[in-house]
């Protein structure tokens, strides 16, 4: 059977923000063109990989709505059937006419940079878009029918305090987002950002523990699954039933396989993971010459799959089945943890399964780490 | 040589007063040392001497002076070594008594010159430095000759460094220093004042030859041991080593002995030749045993046999070291090693960390104890884990202490030594400025920071020097360290009753700081038996997440969680809780750290 999920890049920028470790190119206005016409190249040499039904297809970047509005026509165009289709868009550039071409090239989810509502906040991270930037967009998108919009939260940003991320709360909530992915600031070493902002980091990494607490509880209190480590959607039964999970990242959380396209792309496909390799140019250049871009490649045996599996797997609120990561658990270390009330054993349709507790889940990556076993050879 | 023109000598000085330098010129005025070949501080040979400024080995020079033969025998020159020192004094007539002209008479240069004037030993007194701007000369002086009972005049005033007053030093030695006595006829006997390894030929004996004559190849035995060997070479160090067909009575000299194992060949002891024995040993052998114990772990296990062949290699030219395997839950295999003191287990780490390249975690050091079990059983402990709980009386090694400080510091030594349990004794003026104060102290008290605190607490002015004086009772305790509910052997310790609380509750603490959270609540206590004099809670981590792992990020992650995964088995799990490395070295660098 084919891959069901397939990943666009679109690296385009207006700038790069302090913080940014995505693969993203400033500007080039004029490349846009080439370079679609490079996504398109790459699609049509691996279109023998995908299923004939694709079921999610995620444009992101960089800022895919940055890209030039007929060379982003043209690509929505050209995307196969699917039944997600969802862009990344940043909230400045978000015009009726943008939302208009969203609509016709059927996508139906908009994930919406919005980062923070606070001034201070947006200009520490380098952002473009005020705060009515964002709300803005969020009903520009809602005239022309958007009824699946996410918004992105960032906590720990230098300058922020427990009442701004309270006022960042509130206002996300009221302009009522299907989804909500809230991401703690990861400042990488020696990026410009952290040595702009290392002393002020510090006291924020201190902050971050009350942060996500505080995320989590105002947002399921608000009416939302905290359905992953960093993701949130109402409830089904505040909207007809409607599982309003990110499908495209849930095949991710899932283990399934998906194809990448574009600088920079990661796919895994049966057993391999493979990057292309960032540089806008040797990218063009290969397609152009009809063969594929540079790229490393890494296999995945048996053992590390089902570690992935699990690390994956844990982010979820859903039980993971214990026959599908059996050799990657350590079974001592999930007694422990069992005992000391962050992971629960229970069942689900296949049999055995474990997931995290409420508590677990907060310390979901010491947790995994613990319950990590390596096969001995 | 005849041995009216024999002159044996060492050289009586404190740290940094000048003692190498003043040999090194010796050496030049001798014609020793061919002057390309000159290199500072000649005399101590090994790497860590020369940049410690101290000397660790004896050896013994031979140098010609105006048709005499002078053997310069250099002493030790650290409290650790007291023994050695009295040793290698025992092999002289005389010594040089070299003080620092700006800094006078320090204690362990006192307790040195007592010794010497104890064995009778001709003090030559010699204020050094001259020619610093800040140099008393004649404050020196009149401490020296207080001191020896002397005229003033008859100090010598000397710069080693520029070399004025050298040459009257060598003709003092001639001229005031006796030659040798010892009946040449006699049957052979010498003492053994030093002893060194050559990997290729075996046990090196530095002797002082008293009565008779030896010869190459002559059977001998030592006298206190029984070891017996033949001479492989005689000879002397010029200062480059140099065979000669035998030594003679009052000459000094080296005995190449074959033997592998140093520790059949004592610092003290009397050889004599087996042809024709003597009818007694020299006086004054000793058997020296270490007086404080640390464990010493390797970082890495792995490490553990390197650690246990460098050790075996310090052991060869180091007998008052001595080291047995040691087995800690926490810190894994390694040894427990017993120092003669504070200084001599530095050197060794010093040495095992630089010469050998290794990573250790050493212990808090502990003295050694002497416990009565309630069964009346008395058991000699080097390791606080290993003292019974059941106890009916603990002994603890005392010593007798001799601090010199500045009038003006009186009052802040005789504080710190009651805070310490000391007793008073007695005290002296040495001069109208300087004191000396004498105290019995429990040896348990010295190893943690004494000496460290009373420099602080004098501003660097105290010198201070020790000998045992045997074992006492004590109301001494120990405390056990728990983590996790477990107990972690490496931080048992024993202390002093009074102590036991103050103590505990830093190591709590210190604990609480370095041992990172966990993702359940850890308890940290300290215990006497199964009483908890201290606790301390390590908070859990209330967040420990990887913010977002999308499609690109998966490989990334996994490697992060399994890189943390692996080093969680590479700590040390006490109680369930992963304890880095760190933590423990940071607890058992406490007392060093409350040096700074």
């Amino acid at each position: 059977m084919g891959v069901r999920h397939l990943y666009v890049h679109l690296p385009f920028c207006a700038h790069r923000c302090g913080y940014c470790d995505f693969v993203t190119v400033v500007g080039r206005r004029e490349q846009h063109g080439a370079y679609v016409d490079a996504l398109l190249a790459e699609l049509a040499l691996e279109r023998g990989v995908l299923a004939e039904r694709v079921e999610t297809i995620f444009l992101g970047g960089g800022t895919p709505t940055f890209t030039d509005g007929s060379e982003l026509a043209r690509l929505l165009d050209a995307l196969p059937e699917t039944d997600e289709l969802t862009v990344e868009a940043n909230p400045e550039t978000v015009t009726p006419e943008l939302a208009r071409l969203l609509r016709a090239g059927r996508v139906n989810r908009v994930s919406l940079g919005a980062q923070s509502f606070r001034p201070h906040l947006l200009s520490a991270l380098e952002r473009r878009a005020g705060p009515d930037d964002v709300r803005r967009a969020v009903y520009l998108l809602r005239d022309v029918g958007f009824d699946n919009v996410s918004l992105d939260l960032l906590y720990g940003v230098p300058g922020q305090s427990a009442a701004d991320l309270e006022s960042d709360l509130a206002d996300a909530l009221a302009l009522e987002p299907e989804h909500l992915s809230c991401y703690e600031l990861e400042a990488k070493p020696g990026t410009r950002f952290t040595y702009a902002h290392g002393d002020e980091l510090v006291r924020q990494a201190d902050a971050m523990e009350g942060y996500f607490e505080q995320v989590v509880d105002t947002l399921t209190a608000a009416g939302y699954r905290w359905y992953e480590t960093a993701n949130f959607c109402l409830e089904p039964g505040r909207v007809g039933g409607r599982d309003l999970r990110a499908r495209h990242n849930l095949a991710y959380w899932w283990g399934r396989d998906y194809l990448g396209i574009g600088m920079g792309a990661v796919s895994t496909l049966a057993g391999v993971r493979r990057r292309n390799r960032p540089g806008l140019g040797r990218y063009v250049t290969a397609l152009q010459a009809g063969r594929t871009p540079p790229r490393e490649t890494e296999s995945l045996d048996e053992a590390t799959k089902e570690r992935e599996r699990l690390l994956l797997g844990l982010r979820l609120d859903e039980p993971l089945s214990v026959a599908e990561v059996a050799g990657a658990l350590d079974g001592r270390a999930a007694a422990r943890l069992v005992e000391g009330g962050l992971v629960e054993l229970t069942q689900n349709g296949s049999g055995d399964a474990i997931r995290l507790t409420r508590r677990g889940r907060f310390l979901g990556g010491g947790v995994t780490a613990e319950l990590l076993e390596f096969a001995t050879r | 040589m005849e041995q009216a023109r024999i002159r044996n000598f060492a050289i009586i000085a404190h740290i940094d007063h000048g003692k190498s330098t003043l040999a090194d010129r010796i050496l030049e005025l001798t014609h020793a040392v061919p002057e390309r070949e000159m290199r500072e501080q000649v005399l101590d040979s090994m790497e860590l001497e020369r940049e410690r400024g101290i000397t660790i080995k004896a050896q013994a020079v031979r140098v010609r002076w105006r048709g005499h033969q002078l053997n310069l025998i250099d002493t030790p020159g650290h409290v650790d070594f007291t023994y050695e020192v009295s040793r290698s004094l025992q092999a002289c007539e005389g010594a040089l008594l070299l003080v620092d002209a700006a800094q006078g008479i320090e204690a362990q240069t006192l307790a040195n010159a007592y010794l010497a004037l104890d064995d009778e030993l001709e003090i030559v007194p010699v204020a050094n430095k001259i020619d610093l701007p800040q140099a008393d000369p004649e404050a020196a002086a009149a401490e020296l000759a207080e001191l020896l009972g002397e005229m003033p005049e008859r100090v010598l005033r000397i710069s080693a460094k520029t070399g004025e007053g050298v040459e009257a030093v060598l003709d003092a030695i001639v001229e005031r220093i006796p030659p040798p006595g010892g009946d040449p006829d006699a049957p052979g006997r010498a003492l053994v004042f030093d002893t060194s390894y050559d990997q290729y030929r075996g046990v090196v004996a530095f002797v002082r030859v008293v009565d008779g004559s030896f010869e190459t190849r002559e059977p001998l035995r030592t006298m206190a041991t029984g070891t017996s060997f033949e001479a492989e070479e005689l000879g002397v160090l010029s200062p480059a080593r140099r065979p000669v067909a035998s030594l003679g009575a009052g000459e000094v000299g080296y005995v190449i002995t074959g033997l592998k194992d140093v520790s059949r060949l004592r610092v003290g002891d009397t050889l004599t030749s087996r042809r024709r024995p003597a009818a007694g040993p020299l006086p004054g052998y000793q058997d020296v045993k270490p007086m404080v114990f640390a464990g010493i772990f390797p970082t890495d296990s792995d490490d553990y046999p390197a650690l246990r062949d460098a050790l075996e290699k310090l052991k060869l030219n180091d007998a008052s070291l001595s080291y047995d395997p040691e087995t800690s839950q926490a810190l894994g295999f390694g040894f427990r090693c017993g120092f003669l003191g504070l200084l001599h287990m530095e050197i060794v780490r010093e040495r095992l960390e630089r010469e050998f390249d290794l990573d250790l975690l050493i212990t808090a050091p502990t003295v050694a104890y002497r416990a009565t079990t309630r069964a009346g059983e008395v058991v000699e402990v080097h390791n606080p884990a290993e003292m019974p709980r059941e106890l009916e009386l603990v002994e603890e090694p005392y010593i007798k202490a001799s601090v010199i400080v500045p009038k003006d510091y009186v009052g802040a030594v005789m504080e710190l030594a009651n805070e310490r349990r000391g007793s008073f004794d007695h005290l002296e003026y040495l001069s109208e400025e300087r004191v000396l104060l004498s105290y019995e102290l429990p040896l348990g008290e010295i190893v943690l920071d004494f000496y460290d605190q009373l420099k602080s607490r004098t501003r660097g002015y105290a010198s201070f020097d020790y000998d045992l004086a045997g074992f006492r009772p004590g109301d001494v305790t120990r405390v056990d360290i728990l983590v996790g509910g477990e107990q972690v052997d490496a931080l048992s310790l024993i202390i002093h009753r009074d102590a036991a609380y103050e103590r505990g509750r830093q190591l709590v603490e210190r604990l609480r700081e370095e041992i990172p959270r966990q993702l359940f609540d850890v308890a940290v206590q300290a215990a006497i038996g199964s009483r908890v004099i201290a606790r301390e809670t390590i908070k859990a981590k209330r967040k420990d997440v990887l913010a977002k792992c999308y499609g690109g990020d998966i490989t990334r992650k996994r490697k992060l969680l399994e890189k943390q995964k692996k080093g969680k088995k590479r700590m040390k799990q006490v109680g369930g809780v992963e304890v880095p490395q760190e933590a423990f070295l940071a607890v058992l660098n406490l007392d060093s750290e409350r040096r700074r």
